[in-house]
């Protein structure tokens, strides 16, 4: 790579990881794209491309972009907080070529075999059918392997290097990441048990170990973005890491309301997923009031320019705040309680509630960290937004926010019709999605899709093109 | 200077951190003892005996199966084989499945396991929801087996040229594009007669999953008032 100002080859590797997450992004919004469209147009590419093989694409796409991009952010940001070279950089490439070949094949075979017959090669080699777990048994295996390839570069630089708070934070947080994703490899012929160890996976994830990483990305953000004082962000991150486990650990209760589990999940759902958001409250306040701090501090001593050294990043990391907060907070909030959730269970609401809350609290600060990348690897002291990053941050962050709203719109409208008038029945779910108002709520949720890629688009373009700017302090 | 103070210790919070982590995976996995046992597969002899799971044995296929309230527990369950006098099931009335209502333990859970391995490989759930979860994109399918659309006032009978309920469902599945219903249609996903068989035998076992009162009045409205 010419120009590149990037010293250790961590960071190097990082760029690989953030290059293929942006790739993973792109196909993820194609995807979403074409199951939006079928929603207004149910005819486009039948039996072609259905419905379930784009969706299923856009799901497993999101997830593997993020993971990618995760695994990218602490490549990126070991050296930084260990003060040496990440051990196994070697192991780190091979790992990164494995785990994007077995992505390439596993979506090929989505999109051309699509489903097989009833049997365990099909589960071995075609697809699990779980919803985010599709990936064959095969891809299970190789996503093991190299996670726990990857825990052992973050143990063995974070044992070797100076094991700061935050590193501490990812070697506890990671390792939990890789040893839950085996809860749901198992097949049972039991659909309550299966489902049972599947939130195991999903629900652990991302409202308990994907939300700890947030918070040491963001941790991270503060500190090199504003300055931010370590102490300070570091007790910070630990009393969230509390609120966090605290809170989500015993959430996952509220996905065993109705699946064939005892009663008595009601109320551990309802108490500890009630309490969810209050952690998200305290990572938006966290942010703001440092950003505020620092300014503060650095006016107090006269000087009127703005502490942020990456304007477009910081921009993404606080609108992971608003956005983790909205999305996953007041969204999950919303249905929370069994006796909301008994009629707002698999509705659109759902879907409303899963658009903002995995963009809010991932995506966000994910790109975020795509913008530090290019800032390190141009070497640019202070980078400023371009005309391209503002319209690309306001048309994906507005974009999502339209789809929500017009998803939540639809939901009500299937919640009202389908669930409290009609009991749930096949004509009932027919006639809700009938009514006007769901139907402009789906015309509105594609319109705001085109939206959000269009932004991407721009997106893509501004991270290629704006570490060649000449308005930034280098 | 001020006194040091346990609010601004960093080791402290560190600690807290640990310990309500470690309290609340090990509740979580003394919680999953107690329930993985009560939501495991009963058997036939379950049945014969009255003995009501969570989820009964693969032989419920054998049973009239249908989702009444329960005044007890304030909210619907499925009540196999007709209602006692506490409003539970009564394991009693039989219901043919396939011509058959002899179906052994073992032919009924070959059958379940079919159904359930052929739910995952057509990939169902990323269309329906099955226990309320999966894509939207398709009608939920925990109490499917009771849908009115598929019973004797419904259409799919006479649609698909079948006298029972089974034997429209399964027909159905193996060629679904053939009897469109709504502009949004089931794809033709290659299901055989024996997956087919398989899966409907595995949607009637869901419907007699206690699923706590979910979906809340399921088919109990017939037809609402401005429904549109």
């Amino acid at each position: 790579m010419a120009n590149n100002y990037l010293t250790t080859e961590s960071k190097k590797l990082a760029t690989w990881y953030f290059t293929f997450a942006a790739i993973i992004f792109g196909a993820q919004l194609v995807f979403g794209l074409v199951a939006a469209f079928q929603y207004v147009m149910p005819g486009f590419l039948f039996e072609i491309v259905d419905f379930s093989v784009a969706r299923m694409i856009h799901i497993n796409a999101l997830v593997v972009w993020m993971v990618f991009a995760m695994m990218g952010s602490v490549y990126w940001l070991l050296p930084d907080e260990t003060g040496i070279e990440t051990v196994g950089i070697g192991l780190g490439k091979l790992l990164f070529w494995v785990f994007a070949a077995a992505i390439v094949i596993v979506v090929l075979v989505y999109l051309l075999v699509q489903v097989g017959p009833a049997d365990q090669t099909t589960i071995w080699f075609i697809n699990e059918g779980r919803e985010y777990l599709e990936a064959p048994r095969w891809a299970d295996i190789g996503i093991v392997v190299v996670v726990l390839g990857f825990v052992y570069n973050l143990y063995a630089t974070g044992m070797k290097g100076n094991r700061s708070g935050i590193v501490t934070v990812l070697m506890a947080d990671m390792l939990a990441f890789a040893g839950i994703y085996l809860a749901g490899m198992g097949y049972t012929d039991n659909i309550s048990i299966d489902q049972y160890w599947w939130w195991w996976v999903i629900h652990l994830w991302v409202e308990a170990t994907w939300e700890v990483f947030v918070g040491s990305i963001a941790a991270y953000g503060l500190i090199t973005m504003i300055g931010a004082h370590r102490k300070v962000v570091e007790m910070w991150l630990w009393i969230e890491v509390a609120m966090l486990f605290g809170s989500g650990i015993l959430g996952i209760g509220h996905h065993y309301f109705w699946i064939g589990t005892p009663e008595y999940w009601w109320e551990i759902g309802a108490l500890f997923s009630a309490l969810e958001p209050l952690p998200l409250v305290a990572m938006f306040i966290h942010v703001l009031y440092d950003w505020g701090k620092q300014q503060g501090a650095q006016e107090a001593q006269g000087k009127e320019v703005s502490v942020i050294a990456n304007k477009p990043a910081f921009t993404w990391f606080v609108l992971q705040a608003l956005g983790n907060f909205l999305g996953a907070g007041v969204w999950g909030f919303f249905h929370t309680f069994p006796q909301v959730n008994l009629y707002t269970h698999g509705t659109q609401f759902t879907s409303a509630h899963g658009h903002l809350a995995f963009f809010g609290a991932y995506a966000t600060i994910l790109i975020g960290m795509f913008y530090i990348a290019v800032q390190g690897k141009h070497g640019i002291k202070v980078m400023h937004a371009t005309k391209k990053s503002i319209w690309a941050t306001s048309m994906i962050f507005g974009g999502v926010l339209g789809m929500t709203a017009a998803l939540t719109m639809s939901g009500y409208v299937q919640v009202l019709v389908e669930r409290a008038q009609m009991g749930a029945s096949w004509s009932g779910y027919f006639d809700s999605q009938a009514s006007v108002w769901f139907a402009q709520g789906m015309d509105w949720r594609l319109i705001m899709g085109i939206v959000t890629f269009l932004g991407f688009v721009i997106l893509v373009t501004d991270l290629l093109s704006i570490g060649k700017a000449t308005h930034h302090e280098r | 200077m001020a006194k040091k103070t346990v609010w601004s210790d960093n080791r402290f919070w560190q600690r807290s951190a640990a310990w309500i982590t470690g309290f609340a995976s090990i509740l979580l996995i003394w919680l999953t003892f107690d329930t993985i046992p009560q939501i495991k597969m009963g058997n036939d002899a379950d049945l014969q005996n009255g003995v009501t799971k969570r989820v009964p044995g693969p032989t419920v296929i054998n049973y009239k199966i249908t989702y009444e309230m329960n005044t007890k527990r304030g909210h619907e369950i499925p009540v196999i084989g007709g209602m006692n006098a506490e409003g539970t099931s009564a394991f009693q009335e039989k219901e043919k499945f396939f011509g058959r209502d002899d179906w052994s333990q073992d032919e009924a859970m070959e059958l379940l396991a079919l159904g359930k391995l052929a739910s995952q490989s057509k990939n169902c759930m990323n269309c329906h929801t099955l226990l309320g979860n999966g894509a939207y994109y398709a009608p939920d399918l925990t109490k499917a087996w009771l849908d009115p659309a598929w019973g004797p006032e419904g259409s799919m009978q006479s649609m698909t040229g079948k006298s029972t309920k089974e034997e429209a469902m399964a027909e159905f599945l193996q060629h679904p594009s053939q009897y469109p219903t709504h502009a949004r249609m089931m794809p033709n996903l290659g299901i055989t007669a024996a997956e087919a068989k398989g899966l409907v035998a595995f949607l009637k076992h869901m419907t007699s999953i206690d699923t706590n009162g979910f979906p809340r009045n399921f088919a109990k409205i017939q037809g609402a008032v401005h429904g549109k």
